[in-house]
């Protein structure tokens, strides 16, 4: 008797670790998702391989779509998740910080003699660095306004959110640049040969630098540590305005390739719409990943997932006609959902139906 | 304290802010003929950026005017500035509203005032005798000219993308209406329409999304520049060919110089032209006006091409581009 429940309670104990891990809320959308779609249509998931204008082979389809469009979206979820354990808070000026620094790039990139040059004026490479800077500048700004004035994050970064578009254009004179050059483009679509998409390689690479950044330094435990109580973390020998400030540089970063990768899809930049409302599906992508939104305990690789989920929600209500005005409802169905589920009364109220469930289980069982 | 620091520092860059807005309209000088000028910000678009170059251009000391400028994003900022230019005595105000409501109060002290005002480029709803005149675009118009445009090339069937500008505003109900009722009367078939929100992205997804699922279209009727270039992007990295001989047939708005060039290249078929350059008309009623005459009709239409890549020549290019 005593034997075979331990054994059920080990196979209970497995499917109970799965649900309490952070990671089952956007893999069990995802796969809620890819459920619907499969019966839907079973098509959805086809991928071919087909030849495109230049002459290059490039695979296309709906996941791939997905996963290319999905990367700006992604690469942005890693910084957000650390500004949120760290800070305790969000980061709105990310689609803001996308249109400087893009700005940035397309203006190193064309010169100051014409907007349309028919060639780059510069190595590609600078004009990456000058943005990097230009968003890192924008990232430490808002870092210092929360960490060391302990200002709300919302608030502090609602001031770039509200001038930077505006700064963008600045940058450019108000025009709008483009780059003719084909090489500029290889950041936002294919290189040819490669018949992936380069967003998703640039989406890996920085995956991998925050996964060796998470094993190798003490970044993530100090980041937890401030955001679960900066007063003991002090005490116990951490700098909190250091932490902080550190997780804006670092979303700082993110936005530079987030930008690098928007401008180059077009070459062009159109300052007023570019990466438009995108910080908010960032923040989403940190909830879905189940994320605590004030600080504290994080898992990036559960906000990359979430970010996934938003951009495989948009490609599947793209393909079933709803139309991209009715998105942001049902986005925030997704949203309303996730905050009444993290409800302390709703949880107090699911806990005390777990309990009754497995009382009454073991209750079975006994009888 | 640090914070209270802030918060000063703060305060004054808002109180600079409106300083700056306030602007000076005290450099007049004897026959100078005082305009104030209303637009909306010229970062917007590069629509707004040519109508805003345009004015600055016509509206100087050397034509004759004595300009003061200002900016608002919002109805509020721009029912401020429009007092405070009725205030410092402009003869005439010149403005391009936010919204369309809200302005029949500060219309009504402009005519106690003795200013005279005339509207460009958008519309409001106020009553007819608030104002002089108004410089507009028919947004239905040129979606009539595109539609006749793409009736007349003859296609054998037409499978249309249609995306959309931000619903409700008034270049999306035009262009929108004109394609929807000639796709009903010649039994057209729209296979996607979309709303894009002005935005290359989203075109660029949208038809992205066509291709995915698979199904086959011959028109791309994107309502302005930027979409079209995003839906152009999303053919190209799928191999589909566009444009003069091409199996696609490309349409925008907006006549961007970069448009027209796509069109002189061949690589898009149609661009309608959406006109920004107003300050000609403006200064034509300002000359009728100070000799005593009166305006009428109150509207004036201006006058909107079409291009087609066919016929399109590099002074068009140079002339009309934005």
């Amino acid at each position: 008797m005593q034997k075979t429940e331990k054994k059920k309670l080990t196979v209970k104990d497995i499917l109970k670790n799965i649900v309490s891990r952070q990671i089952f809320i956007p893999i069990a959308a995802l796969l809620a998702l890819v459920l619907f779609n499969l019966i839907m249509d079973p098509g959805f998931f086809a991928v071919t391989l087909k030849t495109n204008s230049a002459g290059n082979p490039v695979f296309t389809g709906n996941l791939i779509t997905i996963l290319d469009y999905g990367s700006e979206l992604a690469i942005l979820a890693i910084g957000m998740t650390l500004v949120t354990a760290a800070a305790g808070g969000q980061d709105i000026s990310v689609g803001a910080g996308i249109a400087i620094s893009g700005s940035v790039i397309l203006r190193v990139l064309c010169g100051s003699t014409t907007p349309w040059p028919d060639k780059m004026q510069a190595p590609i490479i600078v004009a990456f660095l000058a943005g990097c800077l230009a968003a890192v500048l924008c990232g430490a700004f808002n870092g210092v306004l929360v960490a060391y004035f302990k200002i709300q994050p919302m608030v502090a970064t609602l001031i770039l959110y509200t001038a930077g578009r505006s700064i963008a254009a600045w940058v450019n004179l108000n025009q709008l640049p483009i780059v003719n050059d084909k090489s500029f483009g290889y950041f936002g679509n294919i290189i040819p040969g490669i018949p992936i998409p380069t967003p998703i390689f640039i989406t890996a690479a920085c995956l991998i630098i925050i996964a060796l950044l998470m094993k190798f330094t003490t970044l993530g435990l100090y980041t937890q540590s401030v955001g679960i109580n900066e007063s003991s973390s002090r005490l116990n020998g951490l700098n909190p305005i250091l932490i902080k400030f550190l997780a804006f540089v670092i979303l700082g970063l993110c936005v530079a390739v987030a930008g690098l990768i928007k401008v180059s899809r077009l070459s062009t930049i159109n300052y007023s719409v570019i990466a438009k409302d995108i910080e908010m599906d960032a923040i989403l992508a940190v909830a879905l990943g189940g994320n605590v939104l004030s600080g504290g305990k994080f898992n990036i690789a559960a906000s990359v997932l979430g970010a996934y989920v938003i951009q495989f929600l948009t490609t599947t209500l793209y393909k079933y006609d709803v139309r991209s005005d009715a998105l942001p409802a049902y986005k925030a169905i997704v949203v309303i959902v996730l905050v009444v589920l993290s409800a302390p009364t709703v949880r107090r109220y699911l806990n005390g139906f777990k309990k009754k469930l497995t009382l009454r289980l073991s209750g079975k069982e006994v009888g | 304290m640090k914070k209270r620091v802030l918060a000063v520092v703060m305060a004054a860059a808002m109180l600079f802010g409106l300083a700056a807005c306030g602007g000076n309209g005290d450099s007049g000088s004897g026959d100078l003929i005082k305009v104030g000028i209303i637009n909306n910000d010229p970062n917007e678009s590069g629509y707004r950026t040519a109508n805003d170059k345009d004015l600055q251009a016509m509206f100087t000391k050397e034509n004759g005017y004595d300009a003061n400028f200002a900016y608002g994003d919002t109805n509020d900022k721009q029912i401020n500035a429009a007092q405070q230019m009725i205030q410092s005595g402009v003869q005439y105000l010149l403005l391009s509203a936010q919204d369309v409501s809200g302005w029949d109060g500060v219309l009504q002290d402009a005519k106690n005032a003795g200013v005279k005002v005339i509207l460009y480029d958008r519309t409001i709803d106020a009553d007819a005798s608030l104002y002089e005149a108004s410089v507009v675009s028919d947004m239905a118009k040129e979606g009539e000219t595109a539609a006749n445009w793409l009736k007349n090339q003859n296609l054998g069937e037409y499978n249309i993308i249609h995306i959309q500008g931000q619903m409700g505003t008034a270049a999306q109900v035009g262009r929108s209406g004109a394609l929807v009722d000639m796709a009903n009367a010649e039994g057209w078939n729209i296979v996607k329409q979309q709303t894009g929100n002005w935005n290359a992205e989203q075109a660029q997804q949208i038809v992205q999304s066509v291709i995915d699922a698979g199904t086959s279209f011959n028109v791309i009727y994107a309502e302005n520049d930027n979409m079209a270039q995003g839906a152009v992007a999303a053919l190209d990295a799928n191999g589909i060919t566009h444009g003069v001989n091409g199996d696609v047939v490309i349409m925008g708005f907006d006549t961007n110089k970069w448009a027209l060039q796509e069109l002189l290249n061949g690589n898009w078929n149609y661009d309608g032209q959406c006109n920004p350059l107003q300050a000609s008309y403006l200064d034509d009623i300002i000359k009728k006006l100070e000799k005593g005459e009166t305006i009428s009709p109150k509207t004036i239409i201006m006058d909107e091409k079409g291009f087609d890549a066919s016929t399109i020549t590099e002074a068009d290019v140079e002339k009309y581009g934005i």
